[in-house]
């Protein structure tokens, strides 16, 4: 297919087209209540970002990684002192400022990419899961000497105009997301993707072509941590509205990581479809448990069916489809179009036999 | 060879100084030495376990040797490793393929052209209209490969999809890429049919007179290898044992001997 806008085919732009519609335009005139924004979309949009930022260094660049949550918690820590102590940098300028902060630690813990590889890297990386939230633990500057444990996310302000309601923040996040996840679609399709999953694919022949191994890591988990920086900071200003190091635990790694193989690895839009499943499942099961059972099963007991579900999924998938439910989804796309070209073909042979 | 090249054949591009290489206590290859010239087809064979392969590692920088140096244009390059001899204009191909499998053909090839993009990642991200011309640039680049190596009903599959023949083609289109004035070909028809090396011959050979790109290839097949090079070097026990125009090596005693064996 000829490109007919920058990268994009005119699928894509059609494909974009509807996404910004149901977002812009649909969701926020059909949805009025203020559970679904504060509960699910925003969280989604967030941990999207976050699952984007996965999928550059682990589906993308073939680096087994798992300390997304910690960049998290380094960007949501670096907007709040931002804000506090450089107020004229303003939102967006505090936004960007703490995804690079986050991806100067990104640089720091891929460092080891360079030596040692698949589950052994995975246990490197885990050091800056657990070094960026002891940091922000021991140290009271980052915050802000608050002897209670959990901070008051501050107001997001946006040239003088507070973003305060559920919509408004939806909106926040919307747009921040858009423009990222286009950016990362732009580097995926470029040649800045071609050498990462060269790396990923095959890395002696990568670097004979001239790819820097070196260069082709550090940046993607620079990338990477600058994208999960960004969405720990909206996670903790839009979602969570408060700052606690607890929010950003080993098991939001892991819950990022299962985004990211469910979604589909080395897919941009399988990071949204991985975080959508994983934060409606339980809300699924939740409303199956109150309405189906009428509230006769413990909701202990859901939650723990919920991780054996995951866990006997993640088995499914990595088995049957390792490219996950972006790739289901395509498949099924074709199987209709195939359906709907028979179905025309038939049309018209029948149409044909009439006239004849 | 009777007609007339277009490239005539010029100075040594790459040297080889007494090279030795050994793993823990297993010598594979010994005190070797030998040039390739300027747009020649310059093949390496000899024996199962001789060092070729181990040789190609050497000069691309995958293996460090203990000894010896190599030479690229009359100067020795300190600390090789398969990044600097990319940029310094060498290519090669694998043994056992190493393609990027889940990338289509036309990736794969356009991945060749890394070192002909000067585009950051920022420049990417927001594709900037330079980006784009470049981008182009390659792509019409990758494209015309495509179109010489006859793979244009391919170019978008997945490489890990294809037969064999077609990948070593893939991997030989990707070498082409780069635009290099030398490429290394590791046993580039190991395990392809009469037609396929015959078509791969021709492929080797046209890019030698159309580009005068220098071949450097590693055969087991002695009747291509005759046929094609201009020169023959032969490896047994990581040694040399004959080296010259193939009809020299041909008569070589010690080559007869080396794939023949001896009457002791």
């Amino acid at each position: 297919m000829k490109p007919v806008f920058m990268t994009y085919t005119k699928k894509d732009l059609i494909n974009l087209a509807v996404c910004m519609f149901l977002s812009v335009l649909i969701i926020p005139s059909f949805i009025t209540t203020e559970y679904w924004y504060t509960s699910i979309l925003i969280p989604w949009l967030c941990l999207a970002l976050a699952t984007i930022g996965q999928q550059i260094v682990m589906g993308y660049t073939g680096q087994l990684a798992l300390g997304a949550a910690g960049f998290m918690a380094a960007g949501a820590f670096a907007m709040f002192n931002l804000i506090l102590r450089v107020p004229d940098l303003g939102f967006v300028g505090s936004l960007i400022v703490s995804g690079l902060i986050a991806a100067a630690f990104g640089i720091l813990f891929g460092l080891p990419s360079l030596k040692v590889r698949g589950i052994y890297l995975m246990v490197a990386t885990l050091a800056s899961q657990f070094f960026i939230i002891w940091m922000i633990d021991k140290f009271g500057w980052f915050k802000n000497y608050d002897s209670s444990g959990i901070i008051t996310a501050q107001d997001i302000v946006i040239l003088g105009k507070p973003f305060t309601t559920p919509l408004a923040m939806y909106f926040v996040c919307l747009a921040v997301t858009t423009v990222l996840t286009l950016l990362a679609m732009n580097m995926a399709r470029g040649s800045t993707g071609r050498n990462w999953m060269a790396v990923r694919d095959m890395d002696i022949a990568a670097e004979s072509m001239g790819v820097s191994l070196l260069r082709t890591k550090v940046q993607a988990f620079a990338i990477s941590a600058f994208y999960c920086g960004v969405a720990g900071a909206l996670f903790a200003f839009c979602y969570l509205k408060s700052l606690e190091p607890v929010a950003f635990d080993i098991k939001l790694s892991f819950k990022i990581l299962f985004m990211c193989i469910l979604g589909g690895l080395g897919t941009i839009n399988g990071a949204f479809i991985g975080a959508a499943f994983i934060l409606l499942f339980p809300v699924l099961l939740n409303a199956i448990g109150n309405n189906v059972f009428h509230g006769a099963i413990d909701a202990t007991i859901i939650s723990s069916i919920e991780q054996v579900i995951f866990g006997g999924l993640m088995i499914i998938f990595m088995i049957y489809e390792p490219l996950g439910m972006a790739k289901l989804w395509e498949n099924l796309k074709q199987k209709l179009s195939l359906k709907l070209q028979s179905s025309n073909v038939k049309n018209l042979k029948s149409s044909l036999s009439k006239k004849s | 060879m009777e007609y007339e090249r277009k490239f005539k054949i010029g100075k040594p591009i790459l040297e080889v100084n007494n090279i030795s290489l050994s793993f823990g206590g297993v010598k594979a290859i010994t005190d070797t030495s030998f040039n390739v010239l300027e747009h020649e087809v310059r093949a390496i064979i000899g024996p199962n376990g001789a060092g070729k392969s181990s040789m190609l590692n050497c000069i691309n920088g995958i293996y460090k040797p203990q000894q010896g140096s190599v030479l690229f244009r009359g100067q020795v390059v300190p600390n090789i490793t398969p990044n600097i001899m990319a940029q310094m204009g060498l290519s090669r191909t694998f043994q056992n393929l190493a393609l990027f499998k889940r990338m289509s053909v036309l990736d794969n090839i356009l991945v060749g052209r890394k070192l002909h993009t000067k585009t950051n990642f920022l420049e990417v991200a927001l594709q900037l209209p330079k980006v784009k011309k470049e981008e182009k640039l390659n792509r019409d680049r990758s494209e015309e490969i495509i179109s010489f190596l006859e793979i244009e009903d391919i170019k978008d599959t997945p490489v890990g999809k294809l037969p064999y023949g077609l990948q070593k083609k893939v991997e030989l289109g990707r070498a082409l890429a780069t635009d290099s004035t030398i490429i290394l070909l590791d046993e580039p028809m190991a395990g392809m049919n009469v037609e396929e090396k015959r078509d791969m011959c021709r492929f080797i050979l046209k890019v030698n007179d159309e580009l005068g790109t220098t071949m450097v290839l590693i055969e087991h097949d002695m009747g291509v290898v005759m046929d094609i090079s201009d020169r023959v070097v032969v490896l047994d026990y990581g040694k040399v044992i004959g080296d010259g125009t193939p009809d020299e090596v041909r008569s070589n005693q010690k080559v007869i001997d080396a794939y023949l064996g001896v009457e002791h």
